[in-house]
């Protein structure tokens, strides 16, 4: 099945829609039984045959009973649809926020997210890292929401349903999914060309596994002559290109020159599954192809081919794999 | 003596030259005509409209397909929606208006006939624009050409800083000048109404259409013109450095959503009460009954009139608004249910005790019974907020639009185009191609439409030009884009139609429906003055009572 499907919610606020979303289908599939059958019955019973004489059929021209009815009968619907909303909007949007829950701040850009953990003081990009949380250990994560330039959407169908992520209007959402893995979702407000490929992938860890990814990716990049391999040679050529060509001016690796914010942070690409925002499995030839023409797979980002030689390609894609 | 008059019929009955027909057409300020211009250019749209949602379907049949570029795709679903709503939709409602409601009401022509023929040709003007982008957007490098922003424009992406160069512009300045066409259309069809009714004919006794075009004319004055003033607004933006939506600079991309749904959604009623004055109409002829409830039916459509300016921030449950803004446009949205609720079984009322005749219209008008009812009832769903977070902004949302619509207002416009063509041409169309064409639109339709609501309950978002596989949408998308040829078949055999029973047709005779409103005593089609006398009415089915003398209607109202 979808790994995207609402209907298999996972996480408090995606479980509390469906359980709203399972009475309103019900209350509406029971009128769909009701006037379908009415149509579908008046439109047989009442039909011309072949047999008719010419006479027209008694004109009725309105019943205040019958019109009276289907009138204060949908209305009492209505308002028990509308209570039963209500509670569930309030459940939602007004939840209190627990101690020890997780912030992180998610910052759209065109074509990738940004996420940052202002208490843990961690920065990464593409894949949000959150714990699990269980009855005995509520650890629900409250996510801020902005953008760098348009608006775009935080949608992880099993998770919790969308929010906007507007600039100039901060918003939030939480969610406590009740079981670990990969959950996936997808920008879902048209934000510009590569809307389509502005992936969203979430893990939910253990909360010792979370507490030692957090603790990885809060360090610095190692530095180079730390790294005793036969390709440290071919990667701190690299890095010395990539701190020496505008690839500074966009991405952070830190501990290093490069500061730039435009582009995600590459401090610890390596201990990511994918590249560009989801679109691509982060292995070294998709690295490769993906610093050669960013164009080539997702067009119109904003990424731009640096029009590196071959040799510098490959010292720079080795330069990335180092960052772990 | 004897001989002139005779001459003077013969040179009348021979064809003019083409130049002068075409002229006669392009300056005619007669309301028959402009409404069947507006038509014309209404269907021509419909096919540009149709070619730009063909190119989306073959580019989604499978995933990771690369039919066309993202530009490309983002061009279609933008141009897409804009024709659409703007130049397919509401030209050929203002076209049926412009052409029934005199008739109807029996007058002889609308009551600003000049501003008339200006409407239309600023629409007309307006669409034309909108194309021109194709060829004259280019210029400015990597701008593109047609329009890339989604037919609702959301800033800040309309900013000169997203949209650099010239497609922006074309959108909104083709809005710009068909929305003061459609402003004026609107204004001379509440006066028209207001003033120009037949002795006799009371509000009371006008026929639903004239009403629910009454309403809808007061709903364009009130929608279009806070969208013409963000346009407006937009142009200040991008070309005099305003700061209204320039969120760089403090401005607010939510106060575009205000401006920019508060015309839309009324919109939504603008395009659907016309269906609904044709369901009106259509729906007791060929049940041989008088429609059941009119006073309800008139109560029910201003209430939806009334409801429909309190509900526009349901397209904006995403976009955090408080707790409470949400509770209240849960309430209205779901409030109009109601008076919607009341039309459906005020029609099923007016079919129960009759004896249904299946011609082509009445086919249209019953599917349109069954579909609007699903439209409602998916309305319903994502008028509930929450539920509405995971369906809002997916494919559930634009097989739910789809919906209402095609399964609901095109629907109603196909029946309307069969049941007034042999007024309109003199001539009947062709019963059996008009079956062809229902059920090859019916059984698209619904591969489309009711196979879009699935993927979106999957996590699909709208306007994405592709998606990986995996993702459980292969097979639905495959479905959707077949039933999407099966409509374009229909809507040419439709097409085929019109064009061949205009020539070949039977000839109609002035009411071939044996119905009961104003427009059917006059000849087909009717001349330019419409009426040679003037006629009075004493009920709201002057026709019953004259094919009835012995038991009238006026005796009952």
């Amino acid at each position: 099945m979808s790994p995207t499907n609402i209907f298999a919610a996972d996480s408090t606020p995606a479980d509390t829609i469906l359980g709203l979303s399972i009475f309103v289908l019900a209350v509406t599939g029971t009128i769909f039984t009701i006037v379908f059958t009415l149509l579908a019955y008046t439109i047989v019973k009442f039909r011309r045959r072949p047999g008719d004489d010419d006479r027209e059929p008694a004109q009725i021209y309105g019943s205040n009973q019958v019109e009276l009815a289907w009138t204060v009968i949908p209305v009492l619907i209505v308002l028990v649809l509308f209570l039963a909303t209500a509670r569930v909007i309030a459940s939602v949007q007004n939840a209190a926020r627990p101690r020890g829950a997780i912030s992180v701040t998610v910052i759209g850009h065109q074509f990738w997210w940004e996420y940052r953990y202002p208490d843990l003081k961690v920065v990464t990009a593409n894949e949000l890292h959150i714990p699990v949380s269980d009855a005995a250990h509520p650890t629900p994560t409250f996510l801020t929401l902005l953008s760098a330039d348009t608006d775009h959407s935080f949608w992880v169908p099993r998770l919790a349903g969308k929010t906007d992520l507007i600039p100039n209007h901060p918003n939030s959402m939480w969610v406590d999914p009740h079981e670990t893995g990969l959950f996936l979702g997808q920008c879902s407000q048209y934000c510009g060309v590569q809307h389509a490929l502005m992936l969203l992938r979430v893990y939910v860890q253990t909360r010792d596994e979370f507490d030692r990814w957090i603790k990885q990716q809060s360090q610095a990049a190692a530095p180079m002559s730390e790294i005793a391999s036969a390709m440290s040679q071919t990667a701190s050529r690299g890095q010395r290109i990539f701190e020496t060509t505008a690839c500074v001016n966009c991405h952070t690796v830190a501990g290093t020159v490069a500061k730039g914010r435009f582009g995600p942070d590459l401090t610890h690409l390596m201990s990511r599954d994918t590249i560009a925002s989801g679109a691509l499995a982060n292995t070294a030839d998709n690295l490769r192809r993906w610093i050669r023409n960013p164009a080539a797979i997702k067009p119109g980002c904003l990424m731009p081919a640096m029009e590196l030689s071959d040799p510098n390609l490959d010292a720079v894609t080795a330069y990335m794999e180092t960052l772990r | 003596m004897s001989a002139e008059p005779i001459v003077l019929r013969e040179t009348s009955a021979v064809r003019p030259p083409l130049v002068e027909m075409l002229h006669e057409w392009v300056t005619t300020v007669d309301h028959k005509r402009l409404g069947i211009l507006y038509i014309i250019f209404a269907l021509m749209f419909l096919i540009l409209g149709g070619v730009e949602a063909t190119i989306m379907r073959i580019q989604l049949i499978r995933p990771l397909n690369d039919f066309v570029s993202p530009q490309v795709f983002n061009r279609m679903f933008t141009m897409h929606g804009t024709t659409m709503i703007f130049f397919v939709a509401m030209p050929l409602v203002f076209g049926f208006g412009n052409y029934l409601v005199p008739l109807m009401i029996g007058a002889r022509d609308m009551a600003f006939p000049r501003l008339n023929a200006f409407s239309f040709w600023m629409t007309a003007f307006g669409g034309l624009f909108l194309y021109f982008s194709f060829i004259g957007g280019d210029g400015l490098y990597g701008a593109g050409n047609a329009p890339d922003v989604g037919w609702f424009a959301y800033a800040p992406l309309t900013s000169q800083t997203f949209s650099p160069g010239h497609s922006t512009d074309f959108w909104t300045v083709a809005l710009l000048i068909s929305g003061f066409g459609s402003i004026g259309t609107a204004i001379n069809l509440v006066t028209t109404i207001v003033c120009m009714r037949c002795p006799g004919m009371t509000l009371g006794r006008m026929p639903l259409l004239a009403w629910m075009n009454l309403v809808m004319g007061g709903l364009v004055i009130l929608a279009v013109s806070p969208l013409s003033a963000a346009q407006i607004m937009l142009m200040v933006d991008r070309y005099l450095g305003g700061h209204f939506f320039d969120t760089q600079a403090g401005g607010s991309a939510v106060l575009w959503m205000h401006f920019f749904w508060v015309f839309g959604h009324p919109e939504v009623y603008v395009l659907v009460i016309p269906a609904f004055a044709f369901a009106s109409e259509i729906i007791p002829v060929f049940s041989r009954k008088a429609i059941f409830g009119y006073p309800v039916m008139v109560a029910a459509t201003v209430g939806i009139g009334f409801i429909s300016m309190s509900v526009w921030a349901h397209h904006m449950f995403a976009v955090g608004m408080s707790s409470n803004s949400n509770t209240f446009f849960v309430l209205s949205t779901m409030a109009i249910a109601v008076p919607t609720g009341i039309k459906i079984f005020n029609w099923l009322g007016t079919m129960w005790g009759g004896k249904i005749l299946f011609k082509v219209p009445m086919l249209f008008c019953v599917a349109f019974l069954f579909q609007f009812l699903i439209a409602g009832l998916t309305g319903i769903m994502q008028g509930a907020a929450p539920f509405d977070w995971q369906l809002t902004a997916s494919y559930f949302v634009v097989a739910h639009f789809h919906y209402v619509i095609v399964g609901g207002i095109l629907f109603t416009i196909f029946a309307a185009f069969y049941y007034w063509f042999p007024k309109a041409s003199g001539r009947m169309y062709s019963e059996s191609l008009g079956r062809l064409h229902f059920w090859l639109f019916v059984i698209g339709f619904h591969l489309t439409f009711d196979f879009m609501h699935i993927p979106g309950v999957l996590g699909m978002p709208r306007r994405i030009y592709t998606y990986e596989p995996g993702r459980g949408w292969d097979a639905w998308n495959l479905i959707i884009t077949i039933g999407a040829f099966f409509q374009a078949a229909g809507i040419l055999v439709f097409l085929y139609n019109l064009l061949w029973s205009y020539f070949h047709g039977e000839i109609a005779g002035s009411d071939p429906w044996d119905a009961w409103t104003l427009e059917w005593t006059t000849t087909s089609p009717p001349p330019a003055y419409n009426f040679a006398t003037v006629p009075e009415v004493k009920s709201r089915r002057p026709l019953w009572d004259l094919k009835h003398p012995e038991d009238p209607d006026w005796k009952y109202e």
